[in-house]
C-alpha cells in the first residue's frame, strides 16, 4: 500500500502540450470547429474538474480552521505562554503545559529516525544499485507490504512482543521511548525507503557508467557519485518519514506508556502530543478540551512546515 | 596482501628481470586495488544486511500475527457477535462496519479525486493555482491521523450534526484518501503516451472525448491499483474512525448509524488485554484483508504491464 507517499513536486514536462499552449494564434482554435453545445459542455466539464481539484485546498483550509477555532479560547483560558512553555500537565489543577509532550514527541521521533532512516536509505540503495531482479522482486513488495500494515497492528506487535522483551532486559513495564523507537523505526522504513528509491532511480544511468569507466568499484560509485546526486531527494524522504513519525498516533499511544511527565530515561513512560490527545479526548471539556485542540493545531502546523521544507528543498534542487 | 599476489610474482620471476621491475612498481597500486575491493565488498555486504533486516521485520510481524491468530479464526469467529465484557464470540458487526464505512468513503472520494487528478494532469496550466492545489494535496497527505480525527469530530460530527456515524467517518476517511487517489491517478494519466492523445485529436475528438474515451481507459489499471491501495489505508485507519464513528458495537443499516471498525476493535482488545485470542484473531483478519488488497494491486499492475 502507498504510505502517505507525500509526493514530490511533479515535473510538467511529461504532459502533452496543447496546440493552444505551444502556438499562441491557436489559443481559441481548440474549440472553434465544434458546435456551441459541445463548447458549453467542454467548458462545464472543465469547471467541474477544477472544483474537484479545489476540494483538496478546501479540505486543508477547513481542517486548520476548525481545529484552530476550537483552540482559540486557549489564549484566554490558559494563556499562550502557559500552554506552549508550561512544563506541568495536570487536568485536576487546570495546568496545561505541553512542553513534556513536545519533548516526548521529539525524543520518540529523533530516535526512530536515527534507527529507521539509515536502515531505509541502505535498503533503498540496495534496491536501486545492488539488487538483481530476483532479490528486487522479493524485497520491493516486502517494503510495500510493510507500508500497508495498519498502525494499530504495529502497536499491537509492540505491546505483545517488543514491550515484554524490553521489560525483561531493562526492567520496568517495558513501555517507553525505547519501545517506541524500535516499533516506529520499522514503521517509517517503507516511507523513507520508497521515496529514496524514487530519488535514486531518477539519477541518470550515464553518470554511473562514467564512474565505472573510470575504474571505480560499485561502492565508490554509490558513495561518491550516486549518493551526492540524490542527496536532496533522500533528505526529502527522511523529512517526510519524520512527519510520519511525529504524526503517528495509535502505535505510539499503545507503547509509549502515556505518563504526562518529562522525559527521564529510555525505559520510563512518557507521552507524546498525539497520544495525549487520544487519551484525553474521551472525557475532556472546557479548558482541557481547548488544550487538546491546541495540541492538534500545533501538530498540523508542524506537518505543514515539514511539507513546505520538502517543497522548498526540491525547488532549489531543480534550479541548481 | 603480499601473499595474495605471491602466485603472480612467481610467474613474473620466470618471465625475467624486466617484468619483475614492472611488477614492483605496480605493487603499491595492487595493494590499493585490494583495499578498494575489500571496502566495496564490506559496504555491499552492509546493504544486503539492511535489506535483509527490512524483510525480516516484515516476516516476523506477519508470522507472529499468523501463528497467534490462526487458532482463533473460524466461521463462528467471523459470523457471530461479540458478547459480554470480554468480547467473547465473534467480530461480525465490526467486519460489516469496516466494509460499510470503507465502501462509503470510496464512493465519496473516488469521483472527486479522479476528476481532480484529470484536471491537474490534463487541463491545468502550470501556475499559482496548480502550485497551491499540489501543496494542499501534499499537506492533506501528511496531516496526522489524530488531527484528521479531531477535525472529523469538530466538523462532521458536531458542526454538521451527523453524530457519530458511518457518514461522518466516511467523509473524514474520504479526505484522508483523496490525496492518495489523486496522486495515483495523476501518475497513471501522465504515463499515457502522447501519441495516443494525438491520434485522438487527429480524428477530431474534443478534449473531453479524448480524456474519457482514450486516456482514461488506458490509465485505468494503474488508477484501480491506486484505489485498492487507498482502500487498504482506510481499512487500517484507527484514530480517524475512533472519533467519527464511535466504538459502540452495532450493525449499521443507515449511513447515520454508529459502529465499531475492526481496527478500533483490535485497539480496544489490545489495550484492555482481557481477551487476547480475540485480539490476535482480529489482527489476523485485518492483516489478511490488507495483504489481500496489496496482492490484488500487484496482480492488476503486473497483469496489465504484460499486456502492453
Amino acid at each position: 500500500m502507498a504510505p502517505r507517499l507525500p509526493l514530490r513536486q511533479q515535473d510538467d514536462s511529461l504532459r502533452a502540450p496543447d496546440l493552444a499552449e505551444t502556438t499562441p494564434q491557436y489559443k481559441k482554435a481548440e474549440l472553434i470547429m465544434v458546435s456551441r453545445a459541445t463548447q458549453i459542455k467542454e467548458r462545464a466539464l472543465l469547471l467541474l474538474f477544477f472544483l474537484c481539484a479545489i476540494v483538496a485546498v478546501l479540505g486543508v483550509v477547513l481542517i486548520f480552521a476548525f481545529v484552530a477555532v476550537k483552540a482559540v479560547p486557549l489564549f484566554k483560558e490558559i494563556g499562550f505562554l502557559n500552554f506552549i512553555a508550561g512544563t506541568k500537565w495536570s487536568v485536576a489543577k487546570e495546568q496545561f503545559g505541553v512542553v513534556p509532550f513536545i519533548v516526548g514527541s521529539v525524543v520518540v521521533t529523533v530516535g526512530a529516525l536515527a534507527i529507521g532512516a539509515p536502515l531505509a536509505i541502505l535498503t533503498a540503495l540496495f534496491l536501486s544499485e545492488v539488487a538483481g531482479p530476483k532479490a528486487r522482486a522479493v524485497i520491493r513488495p516486502a517494503v510495500e507490504l510493510l507500508a500497508g500494515i495498519p498502525s494499530v497492528v504495529y502497536g499491537f506487535f509492540g505491546v505483545t512482543v517488543v514491550a515484554p522483551i524490553i521489560s525483561r532486559v531493562f526492567g520496568g513495564a517495558g513501555f517507553g521511548p525505547l519501545t517506541a523507537w524500535i516499533v516506529l523505526s520499522i514503521m517509517i522504513v517503507p516511507t523513507i525507503a520508497m521515496l529514496s528509491e524514487d530519488a535514486l532511480d531518477s539519477i541518470p544511468m550515464g553518470i554511473r557508467e562514467a564512474s565505472f569507466a573510470m575504474g571505480a568499484t560499485p561502492w565508490q560509485t554509490i558513495y561518491k557519485v550516486v549518493l551526492p546526486a540524490a542527496k536532496i531527494g533522500i533528505i526529502d524522504a527522511a523529512i517526510l518519514g519524520m512527519g510520519r513519525a511525529i504524526g503517528e498516533t495509535m502505535a505510539v499511544l499503545m507503547i509509549v506508556g502515556n505518563a504526562p511527565q518529562m522525559f527521564a530515561g529510555l525505559t520510563k513512560p512518557i507521552s507524546t502530543l498525539t497520544s495525549q490527545i487520544v487519551l484525553g479526548m474521551g472525557y475532556s471539556s472546557g479548558a482541557f478540551r481547548t488544550a487538546l485542540f491546541g495540541m492538534a493545531a500545533l501538530l498540523f502546523l508542524i506537518s505543514m512546515a515539514l511539507v513546505l521544507i520538502v517543497r522548498l528543498l526540491s525547488h532549489t534542487d531543480r534550479e541548481a | 596482501m603480499r601473499e595474495y599476489f605471491a602466485e603472480d610474482r612467481e610467474r613474473l620471476k620466470e618471465l625475467g628481470p624486466k617484468a619483475m621491475d614492472k611488477a614492483a612498481r605496480t605493487e603499491a597500486q595492487q595493494g590499493r586495488r585490494f583495499r578498494e575491493r575489500l571496502a566495496n565488498n564490506a559496504a555491499l555486504g552492509v546493504l544486503w544486511v539492511a535489506a535483509g533486516i527490512t524483510v525480516a521485520a516484515l516476516v516476523l510481524i506477519i508470522l507472529y500475527v499468523l501463528i497467534n491468530g490462526a487458532p482463533s479464526i473460524s466461521p463462528k469467529f467471523i459470523f457471530t457477535w461479540p458478547h459480554g465484557v470480554t468480547a467473547q464470540g465473534g467480530i461480525w458487526p465490526t467486519i460489516i462496519s469496516t466494509v460499510y464505512v470503507t465502501g462509503l468513503a470510496m464512493l465519496i472520494a473516488t469521483p472527486v479525486a479522479v476528476l481532480a487528478a484529470v484536471y491537474l494532469a490534463e487541463y491545468a496550466r502550470q501556475g499559482r493555482i496548480v502550485t497551491i492545489i499540489r501543496f494542499a494535496a501534499d499537506s492533506l497527505a501528511s496531516v496526522p491521523s489524530i488531527v484528521m480525527g479531531l477535525f472529523g469530530l469538530a466538523f462532521f460530527v458536531e458542526a454538521m450534526h451527523l453524530k457519530m456515524s458511518m457518514l461522518a467517518a466516511a467523509l473524514s476517511l474520504a479526505l484522508l484518501m483523496l490525496p492518495i487517489i489523486m496522486r495515483a491517478t495523476e501518475e497513471a494519466i501522465r504515463a499515457v503516451p502522447r501519441y495516443i492523445r494525438w491520434g485522438s485529436y487527429g480524428l477530431g475528438a474534443t478534449k473531453w472525448q479524448t480524456v474519457s474515451k482514450v486516456v482514461m481507459p488506458w490509465a485505468m489499471p494503474r488508477i484501480i491499483t491506486g484505489l485498492v491501495l487507498a482502500m487498504g489505508r482506510a481499512i487500517g485507519e484507527t484514530a480517524v474512525v475512533f472519533y467519527t464513528m464511535g466504538m459502540a458495537i452495532n450493525l449499521p443499516l443507515t449511513p447515520l448509524d454508529s459502529g465499531r471498525s475492526m481496527a478500533v476493535h483490535l485497539y480496544m482488545l489490545a489495550v484492555d488485554g482481557i481477551n487476547m485470542p480475540a485480539a490476535y484473531g482480529t489482527a489476523l483478519m485485518l492483516m489478511i484483508v490488507i495483504l489481500g488488497l496489496n496482492s490484488l494491486a500487484h496482480f492488476i499492475q503486473r497483469r496489465y504491464r504484460k499486456v502492453r
